[in-house]
This record gives structure tokens, C-alpha cells and sequence, in this order.
């Protein structure tokens, strides 16, 4: 089919761009079907995968209720009845904000989530959890009251003790205040962003391969004397769209795990030509 | 609102555990045994089923 010279025109002045360019290399990486997927891996049925989505969904409403306690001001939630209500969920969000968030680090550390080429997707979680302290610590600075107060008298001296106190004055409440309502929040709300679209590019981690004791213990033998070499089936591969063809199982998490390469041990299959070796998960270097 | 209230009294002096050197308010040491417990509920439980979507 022939292309019409409008045609090739739009598309060299497309690529001539800045914007264009910016496109071309976010569709690439992001298509749409992986930038809001509708299937996920057999193994992410599991509440041990739910709590990412838990902090930011707590994290939503620390924002909201931030957004009607700026608009009200203080006297009002000092003193009215709505306002002292605003006021707490403000503060148990934040509590559950963090209470997921360090249940979901756990869970992803002993997943040993960094795995399959995802460093930059554990980096950016660590960063969203550090910066997110500062977010809630110059909170307790802006309460407006005599326990804000007496917070920011102690808090001086630790601040001065490491050097910063010349640029970050706990008792200037204006500084403070802006830190905790306009900087870091968007700066936290970035970091979350690019975690999840870090997410969304890699995959979620799949879980580690079975042992062969795990298969044992599951009644389960390999038919072969060599290890299976890859897993296709819970293989996460960074380029092609990911495994999410499979059913929603219809056992607990842990089954799928140790069934699947049971399944494939039958047939051992050679990795695909050009895969980079940290994304074979169930590789023996990737099992330690 | 007032029956929650008196059963956590959420305005008084914090209670503190010590344990030789460590010390940790019992707030937080309650926070943190949840969170245990979510952690070892979440790996636990199963999962809620679903029927398949898309065949």
C-alpha cells in the first residue's frame, strides 16, 4: 500500500520533534495494555501483593483530607466538631499509610523483589519511604499547637546536631508548613508515579523457583535429572507484554509455583536466544 | 465516640516499655505487632477465587 506524500510528511515532522520523540519512547516502553493492564501473573493472587496498592489508596486520602484541612485552616480543626474529625483521618491515614507501606517492604524484601533487572523499582520505593517520613515529621510541626510546638524545640536540636538546621529551621513555621503541604508531597506523589510506572515496565517479581525438596514435599518430581532452565510461564520479560494470558487460579498462591515447573520439567525447554541472564528468575545464581 | 474514648485514653502520658538499653513507647510496640500480623495473615490466607474473565 502506498503512503500518500501528507502521510510521510506528518510522519518525518513527527519524528522530528520533541514531542514526538517523547511518544515514541513512552508507547515503547509503556504500551497501553502494560500501562493499565487487565490480567496480572497466576502467582499475584495473593494478599502479600495487595499492600502497594493499599499505601496509595491510603495515601489518597491523606492527600484529600490534607487538601479540606488547608481549606479550612486551623481554628477549625482545633475546635469543630468535622474539623477534629478531618483532622484524625488525616492522621490515622497516615498511620495506615505507612503501616502498609512497611508491611509491603517486607513482603518485597523477602521476595527479594530487585530481582529480574526491578533495582530501579525497589530504589524508588525506598526513596518514596524516606521522603515520606519528612512528610509526616513536618506534619507533626504543623498541628498549631502546643505539642507542635514542644515538638519543633526538641526536634532543633537533633536537626542542628547533623548540620542541617542552617537550611531546614524546624522552628520556622512558614518553612515547615510549605515542606509539608506543597514540596514534599509532590515530591512523594513523583516518586510513587514512578515506582508504580517502574512496575508497571518490569512486572510484579515472581516468586522464587521451587526446591526440589518444596516439589517433593508437594508430592511433585522432576522427570529429568537437569534443572529446568527457564519457567516460561512465570518468566518476566521486560520487552514482550507479560505472562498475563494465564487464568486467574483457582488454588492459594503457592500452589501455581510449585506446580508450573513441574509442568515444564517434562519438556525442558532451552532459554529464548538473546534473554539477559537476570531475567531467568529460577537460574541457580538467581535462587541464592 | 465518648464509649472509644474511654476505652483508649489517647491524651495522657505515653506508656514506655525498657528492656536494658531499648525502650519503646507501647503504642508503637502495638503497631508493630500488627503489622507482624498482617504480614504473616497476608501470607497465609488464601486468596478470594474468581472465575476466569476471558477464556
Amino acid at each position: 500500500m502506498s503512503t500518500s506524500p501528507a502521510e510521510t510528511l506528518a510522519a518525518v515532522a513527527e519524528k522530528d520533534t520533541w514531542t514526538g520523540k517523547i511518544r515514541e519512547k513512552a508507547v515503547e516502553a509503556l504500551p497501553p495494555e502494560r500501562l493499565l493492564p487487565d490480567r496480572q501473573p497466576a502467582y499475584v493472587a495473593s494478599w502479600s501483593y495487595v499492600f502497594g496498592a493499599l499505601s496509595i489508596g491510603a495515601f489518597i486520602v491523606v492527600l484529600l483530607s490534607g487538601a479540606v484541612l488547608a481549606v479550612e485552616g486551623p481554628a477549625w480543626w482545633h475546635k469543630s466538631n468535622v474539623g477534629l474529625f478531618v483532622n484524625s483521618l488525616h492522621m490515622w491515614s497516615t498511620e495506615f499509610f505507612f503501616m502498609f507501606m512497611v508491611v509491603h517492604l517486607w513482603a518485597k524484601f523477602f521476595m527479594a523483589a530487585w530481582r529480574g533487572r526491578r533495582k530501579a523499582t525497589w530504589i524508588t520505593g525506598v526513596i518514596a519511604f524516606a521522603v515520606s517520613i519528612g512528610a509526616a515529621f513536618t506534619g507533626y510541626l504543623s498541628q498549631q499547637n502546643f505539642d507542635s510546638e514542644w515538638i519543633g524545640t526538641q526536634a532543633k536540636d537533633g536537626i542542628n546536631s547533623t548540620g542541617a538546621g542552617a537550611f531546614w529551621n524546624v522552628l520556622n513555621f512558614g518553612q515547615m508548613l510549605m515542606w509539608h503541604i506543597v514540596l514534599l508531597p509532590l515530591v512523594v506523589a513523583m516518586v510513587i508515579g514512578l515506582h508504580v510506572l517502574l512496575v508497571r515496565r518490569r512486572g510484579v517479581v515472581p516468586p522464587f523457583a521451587p526446591t526440589e525438596a518444596q516439589l517433593a514435599k508437594a508430592g511433585l518430581t522432576l522427570t529429568t535429572t537437569a534443572a529446568p532452565t527457564v519457567s516460561p510461564p512465570l518468566l518476566q520479560e521486560p520487552v514482550e507484554p507479560l505472562p498475563t494470558e494465564q487464568p486467574v487460579p483457582q488454588e492459594p498462591v503457592a500452589a501455581p509455583a510449585l506446580q508450573e515447573p513441574t509442568a515444564q520439567a517434562s519438556t525442558p525447554q532451552e532459554p529464548p536466544p538473546g534473554l539477559p541472564q537476570e531475567l531467568l528468575w529460577n537460574l541457580p545464581e538467581d535462587q541464592t | 465516640m465518648n464509649l472509644l474514648a474511654a476505652l483508649v485514653h489517647l491524651g495522657g502520658t505515653g506508656k514506655y516499655i525498657s528492656w536494658g538499653v531499648l525502650q519503646i513507647s507501647l503504642s508503637n510496640l502495638i503497631i508493630i505487632a500488627v503489622m507482624i500480623i498482617m504480614l504473616v495473615a497476608a501470607i497465609a490466607l488464601p486468596f478470594p477465587k474468581h472465575e476466569t474473565r476471558r477464556k
